[in-house]
């Protein structure tokens, strides 16, 4: 029974998977937009899932035995597949209203500090709201603020930017083995928070950073230090008596900006291939070697294009091919004229980098 | 006059205290249930007697009780949900605090049918004195051998715990109830799995609230068949209603669920009326989560037929006419009222108890308090009472725990029936301060469409 596969049809799209499988699981073998949006389950992480409701779907019929259709959505996270079973993801307007109303909840609170947001640019919840939300917000009131917590020398915590997704509570409780931080207080002023200051300094208590869909929990040593997207993510390794040692360097040049775990495509930390278990890294690989010659590289990370952070760095990307020797039968193009022979608002030997301030008008003025 | 099977006694001087309990016939149910039935038959009675669980959803109690699984080895435990914070509803309350007796003996028969040998009581917070109430009374039944190992010689072992919130409505929802109970954060659990499968320390578990405990101390000394002659189709047995708000007798009160709602408000024998010669506007007849019915809908379906309080009739109409027995919490609102404030009042309620574990609720039910505040305070938009609509639509059933339906509901009913209020806050913004918006028309009686 238990290794007999069962026949689960998502968006008129058939695959079989093994018992036990959560219909979220079955979409993403699937893959594409069939692929539900999830912000708190977490594969690795027991008990994670079915609270961000992002994932919902539609069961149009409950399975072979019982084609009753399910009357409310369901949490494809948490939910298994029975065989026969048919579930409507964007091919049901419920599905996608409910969606868009979960996205617009989420945001109504969200501070949009995009721009000086450290996640920006690897952040589930903008990829979310691109994907599933409105432009706009009907919201009009004052987002909700909270009083700061200092969660210690590693881990720099943004409450506002919380979507409580637990994923760090069941992190901190799972991998790290001594949880100080959980959900204070309840409802809309539920906070993540320690009572004990300054005391997240559990060996693996950095996962929570990887786990962490928003900015909510950031990299206290990544802090304000470079964009995401200008980082080039690179797959190394390093002999490490407390963890797998496999990680993503974020470099730019040859400064290693930041250390973090592999992730898949979903955002979820990928099995280590040495250990065989979830791959997650110990505060002295992802905190204390940041120099280049502290770790094997092995090659450019294989990223997926969900978000901006992979922009020309992915792996067999095509660069477009220049076509203008194509398009003049060989001919090697000619220049016509050079511009600043004529106009005198630019002067090329001027080097911008260097002048002190702005650059104003006053920089190009003729001198007399 | 209404049979009584559950108050009858309530008035009897000292029946708080085991000798007077007993003299007046209590544990009898418990004599004649280890005594004479096995389990399994006593569960059969409770199936009989179609007892409803009245604790608000009204699932029937003897089906609950045999989807319990009862793999081997495996403790199962019963307890019961003591933590009654619904507005409105304080009928467990007047139970546990004048016939605790009732409670215990009713729990004790329960658990012998489920093979329950551990029982809690969980009870909600801020009823600080009850819990020592019931402990005296746990005490008392130990001491005359109700409870303990070998009740009676009949083998059978029972012990109950009473356990305090520490004042959460949440923890009134059974899974977070049982979280709590485990001593975690009161958040719901994601069913499945049920708690009959694997519930408090992922054992089987029946969670059953007060009354429907008590109850079936009447089912199991009159028998399944007698209990199910009281009331009305699938409504049977009697219902304990604790009436409130602008009524001249507000109280506890039992009914057999054959009168009308109107015979419910205006006789003498239950609510008397409403207090100071006002009239009739709203009603909410199940406690705070379920729909309010303008005083037109409330006395009469829309199909024009006198409504019942029972089941069935209270939701004749579905929620687009109809409402809810819930938990008997009876909330009678006179024409002195005005439903915004109401309305906001509850929403501001739910946005407090929300747990805040799944985003729509959490965030929701914020949104939805702001926006009442605005219109009650005469600043809102014509938008606003749309834009409310479209809010509790994105709460309802998307969420883990029924709060996110109780918080909607109540918001929806009141812009279903009361949309006039809401637009005349909007448009007379400086007037909505100084007056309220009266009976208007809301006690007309409704144009029922005649077909041939």
């Amino acid at each position: 029974m238990s290794d007999q596969l069962l026949k689960v049809t998502i968006d008129n799209i058939t695959v079989e998977v093994p018992a036990g499988t959560t219909i979220l699981q079955a979409a993403r073998q699937i893959g594409g937009d069939v692929t539900p949006p999830a912000m708190c389950f977490y594969t690795p992480l027991k008990g994670s899932g079915g609270k961000c409701r992002t994932c919902l779907v539609e069961v149009s019929k409950g399975s072979e035995k019982d084609p009753r259709p399910m009357p409310k959505l369901v949490a494809s996270c948490r939910t298994t597949v029975m065989d026969g079973m048919e579930v409507k993801s964007v091919t049901s307007q419920r599905v996608l209203d409910a969606r868009a109303g979960v996205v617009e909840l989420l945001l109504i609170n969200h501070p949009l500090d995009c721009p000086v947001c450290d996640q920006a640019g690897e952040c589930h919840l903008q990829d979310l709201s691109y994907e599933h939300g409105k432009a706009g917000t009907r919201y009009e009131f004052q987002r909700r603020t909270f009083k700061k917590h200092d969660l210690g020398e590693y881990i720099q915590l943004h409450m506002t930017r919380c979507i409580l997704c637990y994923r760090c509570v069941f992190t901190a409780d799972q991998v790290s083995g001594k949880r100080v931080h959980g959900v204070l207080d309840r409802g809309d002023h539920a906070e993540i928070a320690t009572y004990i200051e300054k005391n997240l300094n559990n060996e693996f208590i950095g996962n929570v950073i990887d786990v962490c869909p928003v900015g909510a929990l950031t990299d206290k040593t990544f802090r304000f230090k470079n964009r995401v997207w200008f980082t080039k993510p690179l797959y190394a390794h390093r002999d490490c008596s407390k963890c797998c040692g496999e990680v993503t360097l974020w470099m730019r040049g040859d400064e290693v900006f930041r250390v973090t775990a592999r992730k898949d495509e979903w955002g979820e930390i990928k099995t280590s291939a040495k250990t065989g278990d979830t791959g997650w890294i110990c505060n002295d690989c992802r905190f204390h070697n940041k120099n280049a010659s502290d770790w094997q590289i092995e090659g450019l990370a294989d990223i997926s294009r969900h978000s901006v952070i992979g922009q020309g760095k992915y792996k067999g990307l095509k660069k477009p091919a220049e076509t203008i020797e194509k398009v003049l039968d060989g001919r090697q193009p000619r220049l016509l004229m050079d511009i600043h022979s004529v106009s005198e608002v630019n002067k090329p030997e001027i080097e911008l980098s260097t002048i002190q301030g702005p650059a104003t008008s006053a920089v190009f003025k003729k001198k007399p | 006059m209404g049979r009584k099977l559950l108050l009858e006694k309530a008035h009897v001087e000292g029946i708080r205290y085991y000798d007077v309990y007993r003299r007046e016939g209590g544990y009898r149910s418990v004599e004649k249930a280890l005594k004479s039935m096995t389990p399994d038959e006593v569960t059969e009675e409770v199936k009989k007697s179609g007892l409803r669980g009245r604790g608000g959803a009204g699932f029937p109690t003897g089906m609950k009780w045999s989807f319990l699984a009862k793999p081997e080895g495996v403790p199962r435990y019963l307890v019961v949900n003591a933590d009654e914070s619904e507005p409105g509803t304080f009928k467990d309350r007047y139970l546990m605090e004048f016939i605790p007796h009732l409670l215990i003996e009713g729990i004790i028969v329960s658990s012998y049918a489920l093979g329950a040998n551990t029982s809690y009581i969980y009870i909600r917070g801020e009823y600080a004195w009850i819990p020592d109430i019931l402990e005296q009374a746990i005490a008392e039944a130990r001491n005359n051998g109700w409870l303990g190992k070998n009740i009676m010689g009949t083998g059978y072992s029972l012990e109950i715990y009473v356990q305090r919130g520490a004042g959460a409505y949440i923890c009134g929802e059974e899974t977070a109830l049982l979280e709590s109970l485990e001593g975690k954060r009161g958040n719901p659990r994601i069913k499945p799995p049920f708690p009959a499968v694997k519930g408090l320390y992922d054992c089987p578990t029946v969670v059953n609230n007060v009354e429907t405990i008590a109850a079936v101390v009447p089912i199991v000394n009159d028998g399944g068949e007698e209990y199910a002659k009281i009331g009305v189709g699938r409504s049977t047995g009697t219902k304990l209603m604790s009436a409130c708000g602008n009524i001249r007798k507000p109280g506890v009160y039992e009914i057999d669920m054959t009168i009308s709602v109107e015979e419910f408000i205006f006789s003498d024998e239950y609510c008397g009326g409403i207090a100071n010669g006002k009239r009739l506007k709203a009603c909410i007849p199940g406690g705070s989560s379920v729909p309010i019915l303008p005083a037109n809908l409330l006395l009469k379906t829309a199909k024009g037929e006198t409504r019942y309080m029972h089941y069935e009739s209270l939701s004749d109409g579905g929620f687009a006419t109809g409402s809810m027995m819930g938990s008997g919490g009876f909330i009678v609102l006179d024409e002195d009222q005005c439903i915004v404030k109401h309305t906001y009042t509850l929403a501001r309620f739910y946005r407090h108890e929300s747990c805040g574990q799944c985003s729509p609720c959490r965030e929701g039910t914020g949104w939805m308090e702001k926006i009442l505040w605005n219109i009650d305070n005469g600043k809102g938009k014509m938008s606003d009472i749309d834009l409310l609509w479209d809010i509790q639509g994105k709460i309802e059933g998307n969420t883990i725990c029924p709060l996110g339906d109780a918080a909607a509901w109540p918001v929806a009913a009141a812009i279903r029936h009361f949309r006039d209020e809401f637009e005349w806050h909007v448009k007379n913004p400086a007037e909505c301060m100084q007056r309220n918006y009266g009976l208007a028309h809301y006690a007309d009686p409704i144009h029922v469409p005649v077909t041939a």
